[in-house]
């Protein structure tokens, strides 16, 4: 079956994540200078105002913030409601993502999970998460 | 205190259309009529507006409204930003404006058919970033099936609930109250409508486990406008004063409106916890002062958060602050007697500052006894309104 996941909004600012989905990767964005991650990315470091930035592959290891399952309306693109998720990476940074693998009754704050990825409709890929052990 | 070098403002006038699900007329319609019905109650007549205030996201035109009322020259227009968070925030700009001396009289104006022309509560998944639309950074969710208002809110609201242990149940109470408040306002969508904890409890999830329908807010058609103006001005025109007291704003470092999942502990409202800071500062009150608070809820977990940030209970405490009764009329801080964005209206906030306003004046269908000072939030800014 073709997926029916939306695609990400693409921004100059936001790319190399997206593309680095595409690829199977999970990165992130830090300074070139002062080497500081940050996320949502953003052309300029706000601790040393550098310009200049790199491309860094995150583990793709963490555990769920908070999560959520959006039930009405229904949300666009899923055939079922999809278990929405804070994830918060072993490097510290928080992402929005899916919890995908697991039943919502399993899902809690700190379960650890581990980064996968799903395709979306335009022949884009988002990272998506699954529960791993300790 | 406030300094006194600068000049003090008050809210002159408020006027309003009908809330409705179909108003029947443009968007800039409804801001003309809420406007000139805020300029008939405060006295004063449209060539009198030197100054406008508005949101970011609304659609009518300052050139397009002055023109429908006949303002002759504008020295001063401004929008804010953050989508409902302006509400409180109009009131800080104009008494800004009033204080510096560029304008003397400011309309504030919120108007839209925000059910029957679009609605908020739809899924979006595609289109541009919206900058200063509250929701700038709604692009990192949509691909992930957060496409609504109350998916971003539930997000960040679920470790909120599961730190302190809240349940929908206690949201639920925040839910019955407002409704039991609507339920008595001629002016609200829900009026003589009030419902159960039950009736909460058998509405259909939203998002699961943190919204059920009835902890959202209505989506509604109508317009609210407020005329401020130097509190000395206001003092030889038709109402009774309500001075705006003190005004404070804040956006915090990785802050984000409702989308708001990178500053460091989602169990607080660090942007409200400054508001509150501020406005105590800056006005010498505390929360022991003020006798009504008009929250802005979009969802019921934001009136806890608030409840918290601005200090009338402690961390995690606010549901039991609700459980206990405080928040209703006739307990000791009753919230949004008009019955709020959930029970009257979603005019953006904007209802929620004119039934403060009326609370001061003593005039709200809902009267709070002794009223001497009202708390105004939206999150982001807020503002103590209080007699002359």
């Amino acid at each position: 079956m073709d997926p029916t996941r939306p695609d990400p909004i693409v921004t100059r600012d936001t790319d190399f994540y997206w593309e680095g989905a595409l690829r199977g990767e999970l990165l992130g964005q830090a300074c070139a200078a002062c080497g500081k991650l940050r996320h949502p990315p953003r052309p300029m470091c706000p601790h040393c105002h550098g310009v200049e930035r790199k491309v860094v592959r995150l583990s793709g290891r963490g555990e769920v913030y908070s999560w959520i399952v959006p039930r009405h309306p229904a949300p666009v693109g899923f055939a079922e409601s999809p278990i929405v998720a804070l994830v918060e990476l072993e490097e510290g940074i928080r992402i929005v993502s899916n919890v995908v693998g697991a039943a919502p009754g399993q899902v809690r704050q700190g379960l650890p999970v581990e980064v996968s990825f799903e395709p979306t409709r335009g022949g884009k890929a988002v990272p998506v998460f699954r529960p791993r052990g300790r | 205190m406030q300094s006194s070098l600068v000049r003090p403002a008050a809210i002159a006038g408020i006027g309003q259309t009908e809330f409705s699900k179909d108003s029947g007329r443009s968007e800039l319609q409804l801001a003309a009529e809420c406007v000139k019905a805020a300029l008939d109650d405060a006295g004063l007549d449209p060539s009198d507006v030197d100054g406008m205030i508005t949101f970011t996201l609304d659609n009518s035109d300052e050139i397009g409204l002055c023109r429908c009322l006949g303002v002759r020259d504008l020295s001063f227009t401004t929008r804010i930003p953050g989508g409902g968070a302006a509400s409180a925030a109009t009131l800080y700009q104009a008494m800004a404006a009033i204080g510096a001396g560029i304008a003397e009289n400011v309309v504030i104006w919120r108007a839209m058919n925000e059910r029957s022309q679009y609605r908020f509560g739809q899924p979006q998944v595609s289109g541009t970033v919206n900058p200063g639309g509250g929701t700038t950074f709604m692009e990192w969710c949509m691909p992930f099936g957060a496409q609504t208002p109350a998916t971003w809110e539930a997000l960040g609201a679920q470790r909120y609930m599961e730190t302190y242990g809240v349940t929908n149940e206690d949201l639920g109470r925040v839910s019955v109250v407002l409704r039991k408040h609507a339920a008595t306002n001629p002016a609200a969508w829900f009026y003589g409508k009030p419902i159960t904890l039950e009736d909460h409890q058998q509405s259909r999830w939203i998002v699961e486990p943190v919204l059920r329908l009835l902890d959202c807010c209505q989506e509604s058609d109508g317009g609210v406008a407020l005329v401020v103006t130097s509190l000395e001005r206001a003092r030889d025109l038709r109402q009774p004063l309500v001075r705006i007291v003190g005004s404070a704003y804040s956006l915090p470092y990785n802050v984000e409106i409702i989308t708001n999942y990178y500053h460091g502990d989602l169990s607080i409202m660090p942007e409200a916890a400054a508001v509150a800071k501020r406005l105590y500062r800056k006005t010498g009150l505390g929360p022991r002062d003020i006798q009504v608070a008009m929250l802005y809820e979009a969802f019921t977990p934001q009136v806890l958060k608030q409840l918290e940030a601005f200090g009338f209970c402690g961390r995690g405490e606010a549901k039991d602050f609700v459980k206990d009764g405080h928040i209703e009329l006739g307990g000791s801080l009753p919230v949004d007697p008009n019955g709020g964005l959930i029970g009257e209206a979603y005019i953006h906030g904007m209802n929620n500052v004119a039934e403060g306003v009326r609370q001061v004046r003593g005039t709200s269908v809902n009267q709070v006894s002794k009223v001497e000072h009202v708390l105004v939030s939206s999150g982001t800014a807020g503002a103590i309104l209080g007699r002359g």
